[in-house]
């Protein structure tokens, strides 16, 4: 597959702040430079931001 | 060559990989752990559906998501980096510890108790300070450093009330007195690539908790000690985390099967996606035994 990137200024949903995102690809995890909250990128067309799950007992390396 | 690439978020390792992937002329096929449904009882179908990949390269974020993926396709003949048995090994602190020290690999002296009588037990057989982890988790997740009784059996009781039942399977590990780092290396199939130092004030040097990495020489010593503990636990692409004690030398600590490398290409110079996506591909033709001797 080829990997679309995309790059746009969205707004942030926890603060509301603008978040630019550059050659970024959907899923893709994102830090607004705002709040600090990670962000994942649920959709390129149109920009779709949301908040990031949270870290959970399993996760790691 | 096909290969599908099972994550749960994509980060930096991700795209990292997918840009080497690519530029090795292989299709690629991301499969989102989220949105998975594995028909187990659906007989040559399932297998079927992933029989077209050559290899799945797993980085799931879960470790629970990724030991259940891997096991339901390598049961098919899937072939997958890593391995079910690397990720059900390094999954489990417990189990690597058991992997590394039956296989001679010199590792801190552990033990493990059943119940806070035996955990505190022990704790006063290894003399305190001690390091108490649960055996899945990563990233320095709920690690604690025990420095006396009292402290002991606070985080005990604590344990018993609030932990599932995970947490009252107790690791405990003499604390070693490190140089105010460690030593992360990366060994993919039988050659260790490149090393870090990470470097903290603090007694956890993970670089998810602020350690910083500087370039670790690989040597000899290092890479066959490496080489040795990746064997232990299976092979593949491994991240080993190596303590220095001052009177015994290396001591291997922990192994990670889905690795983060994110910091560590820019300090060692080494391209570490590349080398994993080549030992993938790799593994892909020639299977897993060859992509590891």
């Amino acid at each position: 597959m080829t990997v679309r990137t995309i790059t746009a200024i969205a707004e942030c949903p926890e603060c509301f702040g603008e978040v630019a995102l550059r050659d970024v690809m959907e899923n893709e995890i994102v830090q607004c430079s705002e709040c600090g909250v990670d962000l994942e990128v649920l959709g390129l067309d149109p920009v779709a931001l949301e908040l990031a799950p949270e870290e959970d007992e399993d996760w790691g390396e | 060559m096909r290969v599908g690439i099972l994550y749960s978020r994509v980060r930096a390792e991700e795209k990292l990989l997918f840009e080497e992937f690519t530029q090795r002329g292989a299709e690629f096929d991301l499969l989102d752990d989220r949105k998975l449904i594995f028909d187990i009882t659906g007989g040559e179908e399932l297998t079927a559906r992933y029989e077209e990949y050559d290899v799945i390269v797993e980085r799931c974020i879960h470790h629970g998501r990724a030991l259940v993926s891997l096991r339901i396709l390598n049961d098919r003949g899937i072939p997958t980096v890593n391995s079910v048995q690397v990720a059900d090994v390094c999954g489990d602190k417990l189990q690597t510890t058991s992997a590394l020290t039956a296989a001679g690999i010199p590792s801190p002296r552990t033990l493990v108790a059943f119940t806070t009588d035996g955990a505190l037990e022990a704790m006063e057989e290894l003399g305190y300070p001690v390091v108490m982890k649960p055996s899945v988790g990563s990233w320095g997740r709920l690690l604690s450093k025990l420095n006396d009784r009292e402290a002991a059996e606070t985080v005990l009781e604590h344990k018993e009330v609030l932990g599932t039942y995970h947490h009252s399977i107790f690791y405990i590990q003499e604390y070693i007195e490190k140089p105010g780092r460690d030593i992360r290396a990366f060994t993919i199939g039988s050659e260790t690539v490149c090393a870090i130092y990470r470097d903290s004030a603090h007694w956890i040097t993970n670089t998810a908790r602020g350690g910083q990495a500087s370039v670790c020489p690989v040597t000899p010593e290092l890479n066959d000690l490496c080489v040795r503990a990746a064997r232990a636990v299976g092979g593949g692409c491994v991240a080993i985390d190596v303590l220095e004690d001052p009177d015994r030398g290396f001591l291997v600590n922990e192994v990670n099967y889905t690795m983060e490398f994110r910091n560590s290409v820019q300090p060692t110079g080494v391209n570490i996606p590349g080398r994993i996506a080549d030992f993938a591909l790799q593994v892909g033709r020639d299977g897993w035994e060859a992509a590891n001797r």
